[in-house]
């Protein structure tokens, strides 16, 4: 034993992981590291050019941040997206997979690759054929509308309707990876539950209930889990459809991270915005494990 | 082993950083969008003025240029010379990236202020030093439809505030336009805003450029004044409803249009043959009996880099894109109007009826504020706040006032600065 525990062995260990930790702690524990510090600084585009002209400002980029309204615009408008938004998709997501997953259903492989298309299709592109969806002269959707004697709606520029209508688009374009991994968890579910639930005369609702949904658990899980992460992270949609307008309205908070930090090089108060985002998403997953955990019990 | 090895190798050749070694007789050229490739069309005269000379350029699409510029000066791997939206030289001023050219203009023949229209060149002024060269011009006039005007009684584009306030109440009144406007104000330009605070006489921010002067008289003069074609429907409200600005225009939708020279080739292609003899161009009305009232002095300029390792080569191309000819060879390629004024009086600008408006409008145009904070404070804050009043959700004072409040927070940097390095007493 002592051999193995030789310095040779220590000396190959760091050979074959100093690589892979070196890459990780380069790339991502100093960028990580620094980013916190520099939440408490207010630099700049002054201090690039000169550190003499940072200051420390110790919790000041925070308590800017909560005094902001523009942040809590952005915070309700990140929570309303991942609320709707995330259940939302869940939902179609599983209603696609339980249909594709029917043997009554035909031509069902044609139907999953159509499903998944929006998902490996650039947003930029869907984002074009969206907003032409959306138009509210020209939109295919008031044109729709117009035969329910609906009157137009401006759907990206009203403030009302501007979230739902990004909401929309993203379940579209999101819910086939989704679909597939719940195809892959309802294939998992032995058929012969099913056939002695059908003898003991139970109904399709009661058979969903008992039966799909408890043994679909662990893939609903590990999605939620990833639609919620994935959701509050919410940036390329208003960011390509509206650049968080009308009225901010559709203002995340990656995206107005994004604009402070990026576009106004205010880096220290975008890095204490992301600080705040990684505290949201890391209470969020607890929560949400906690509550798993109770409910599986 | 050896793929670890490989691997590792790897990893620190990607530290020790592959820099481009630049050759003695090269300069290094960034260039954004089409002139990036456009520009390429005239280094060749350059090239063999100067033998041995190579001009090396680099596009970047304006989308990224900024983030490229500012991470570039970061890192240290800036080029010889760049293009530059002039509303960026604050900010890389602020860097400490670019070179003070006050030295070299001042004895130059074709690179120097007098050859140039004096608002562009303004905004390569900061705190009297020079730090770039125009090189193209950009400003904006009004496009509008002739005919319309001929049916309201105007032979004439409005020459004062009034005219073009009496203009539009009339286009409205035309039979058939109830549900169509006269001009088109989109909530979510700050550049209207911004021009119309300027010909009120407004500095847009006051103490040097410290503090927000949007509730002062001039300002509020003006927003008030466009705030009103907004609310008695002679701008359309929502910007949204327009995604075709050429099919409105068509469609009668809106006959007033302020926008810069890249539409008139845009116009000429996208508005029916039958529309083609009814558009014209014009400069901006003034505030009072000032015509034409100011527009803003917009375009790239040509800036050198402190750290560039052929100053005086780099300087002989900015001085050889200058001159008149290069210019205007430079026009015709790109159509991106001349900063030098002699440029101007060849014969394809006094043919062009077009260009006209252009050229008169040029020696009427002001700068922005020329501060590193200018944009944000432009598309973040006056964009946001004009969107607020469109929708009513704030009244004019409410506006103007919160509007200087949060001006005011951003420039808060600005104030410690300048009392640091020991500019203005608090």
């Amino acid at each position: 034993m002592s051999a193995i525990r030789s310095s040779t062995h220590w000396g190959s260990v760091f050979l074959f992981l100093g690589p892979a930790l070196g890459a990780i702690g380069v790339f991502f524990f100093i960028p990580v590291i620094a980013a916190f510090f520099m939440s408490f600084t207010d630099f700049d585009i002054y201090s690039l050019g000169n550190w003499d002209f940072a200051r420390f400002v110790g919790f000041a980029n925070y308590q800017k941040l909560m005094e902001n309204p523009v942040f809590w615009q952005a915070l309700k408008n990140t929570f309303y997206f991942v609320l709707v938004g995330g259940p939302l998709s869940i939902a179609v997501s599983l209603m696609a997979a339980m249909m594709l997953n029917s043997p009554l259903t035909k031509l069902r492989s044609m139907f999953r690759v159509v499903y998944f298309l929006p998902v490996v299709t650039t947003l930029v592109a869907v984002a074009v054929i969206w907003r032409y969806i959306y138009h509210p002269k020209f939109g295919l959707l008031n044109y729709g509308l117009s035969f329910l004697d609906i009157s137009p709606v401006d759907w990206l520029g009203d403030p009302f309707w501007a979230m739902p209508s990004l909401i929309i688009m993203a379940v579209w374009k999101n819910f086939g990876y989704n679909m597939i991994i719940f195809i892959a968890g309802l294939q998992n579910i032995p058929k012969d539950l099913y056939e002695s639930a059908m003898l003991e005369g139970a109904n399709p609702w009661q058979q969903f209930r008992y039966i799909t949904l408890p043994m679909l658990a662990p893939t609903t899980v590990f999605i939620t889990l990833m639609t919620i992460i994935g959701y509050f992270q919410f940036f390329a949609e208003p960011y390509v459809m509206t650049q968080g307008g009308p009225l901010n309205e559709t203002l995340s908070i990656v995206l107005y991270m994004y604009q402070e930090g990026f576009r106004w090089w205010n880096m220290g108060f975008s890095a204490a915005i992301a600080f705040v985002l990684f505290i949201i998403i890391f209470i969020a997953t607890a929560i949400q494990l906690r509550l798993q955990k109770e409910g599986s019990h | 082993m050896k793929t670890t090895l490989g691997f590792a190798l790897a990893f620190f050749l990607a530290f020790s950083g592959c820099q481009k070694k630049s050759q003695p007789n090269e300069i290094r050229f960034w260039a954004m969008g089409a002139e990036g490739e456009k520009v390429k069309l005239v280094i060749p005269e350059f090239e063999k003025e100067n033998p041995g000379v190579t001009v090396s350029v680099q596009m970047i699409p304006w989308t990224a240029a900024h983030e490229k510029l500012v991470t570039a000066v970061a890192s240290g791997t800036e080029p010889d010379l760049t293009q530059l939206g002039n509303t960026w030289i604050p900010e890389f001023v602020a860097l400490g990236a670019l070179k003070n050219l006050d030295s070299l203009a001042n004895q130059s023949e074709s690179a120097t202020q007098s050859k140039f229209f004096e608002g562009v060149w303004e905004t390569n002024v900061l705190d009297k030093n020079l730090y770039g060269i125009p090189w193209y011009v950009d400003t904006r006039v009004m496009f509008y439809r002739k005919d319309v005007f001929k049916k309201a009684g105007y032979d004439h584009p409005p020459k004062t505030w009034d005219e073009l306030r009496d203009l539009c109440e009339k286009i409205k009144k035309l039979p058939g336009n109830s549900k169509n406007y006269a001009i088109y104000l989109p909530a979510n330009e700050w550049s209207h805003f911004v021009t119309f605070g300027l010909q009120a006489g407004s500095p847009i921010l006051k103490d040097s450029d410290t503090r927000g002067a949007f509730s002062d008289p001039e300002f509020r003069r003006s927003f008030t004044y466009l705030m009103s074609f907004l609310y008695d429907s002679l701008a359309p409200p929502r910007f949204t409803e327009v995604t075709n600005v050429y099919q409105a225009i068509e469609q009668g939708f809106f006959s007033i249009y302020m926008s810069g020279p890249w539409n008139i080739p845009e116009f000429k292609k996208r508005l029916p043959e039958h529309l083609q003899s009814e558009w014209m161009t014009a400069p901006l009305p003034g505030p009072d009996n000032q015509y034409p009232g100011y527009s803003l002095a917009g375009g790239s300029s040509l800036v050198m880099f402190r750290n560039s390792k052929n100053p005086e080569l780099t300087w002989k191309f900015v001085e050889f894109l200058s001159r008149k000819s290069t210019q205007l060879k430079f026009f015709t390629v790109s159509g991106d109007l001349p900063a030098v004024k002699e440029a101007w009086q060849d014969s394809v600008f006094l043919a062009d009826p077009y260009l006209a408006a252009f050229r008169q409008q040029l020696d009427h145009v002001k700068s922005t504020p020329k501060i590193p904070e200018w944009e944000q404070i432009a598309f973040s804050r006056i964009q946001t706040f004009a969107e607020l009043a469109t929708a009513r959700k704030l009244t004019i004072d409410q506006t103007l006032k919160q509007l200087d409040e949060s001006v005011n927070i951003i420039l808060e940097k600005r104030r410690w600065y300048l009392e640091k390095i020991g500019k203005v007493k608090p």
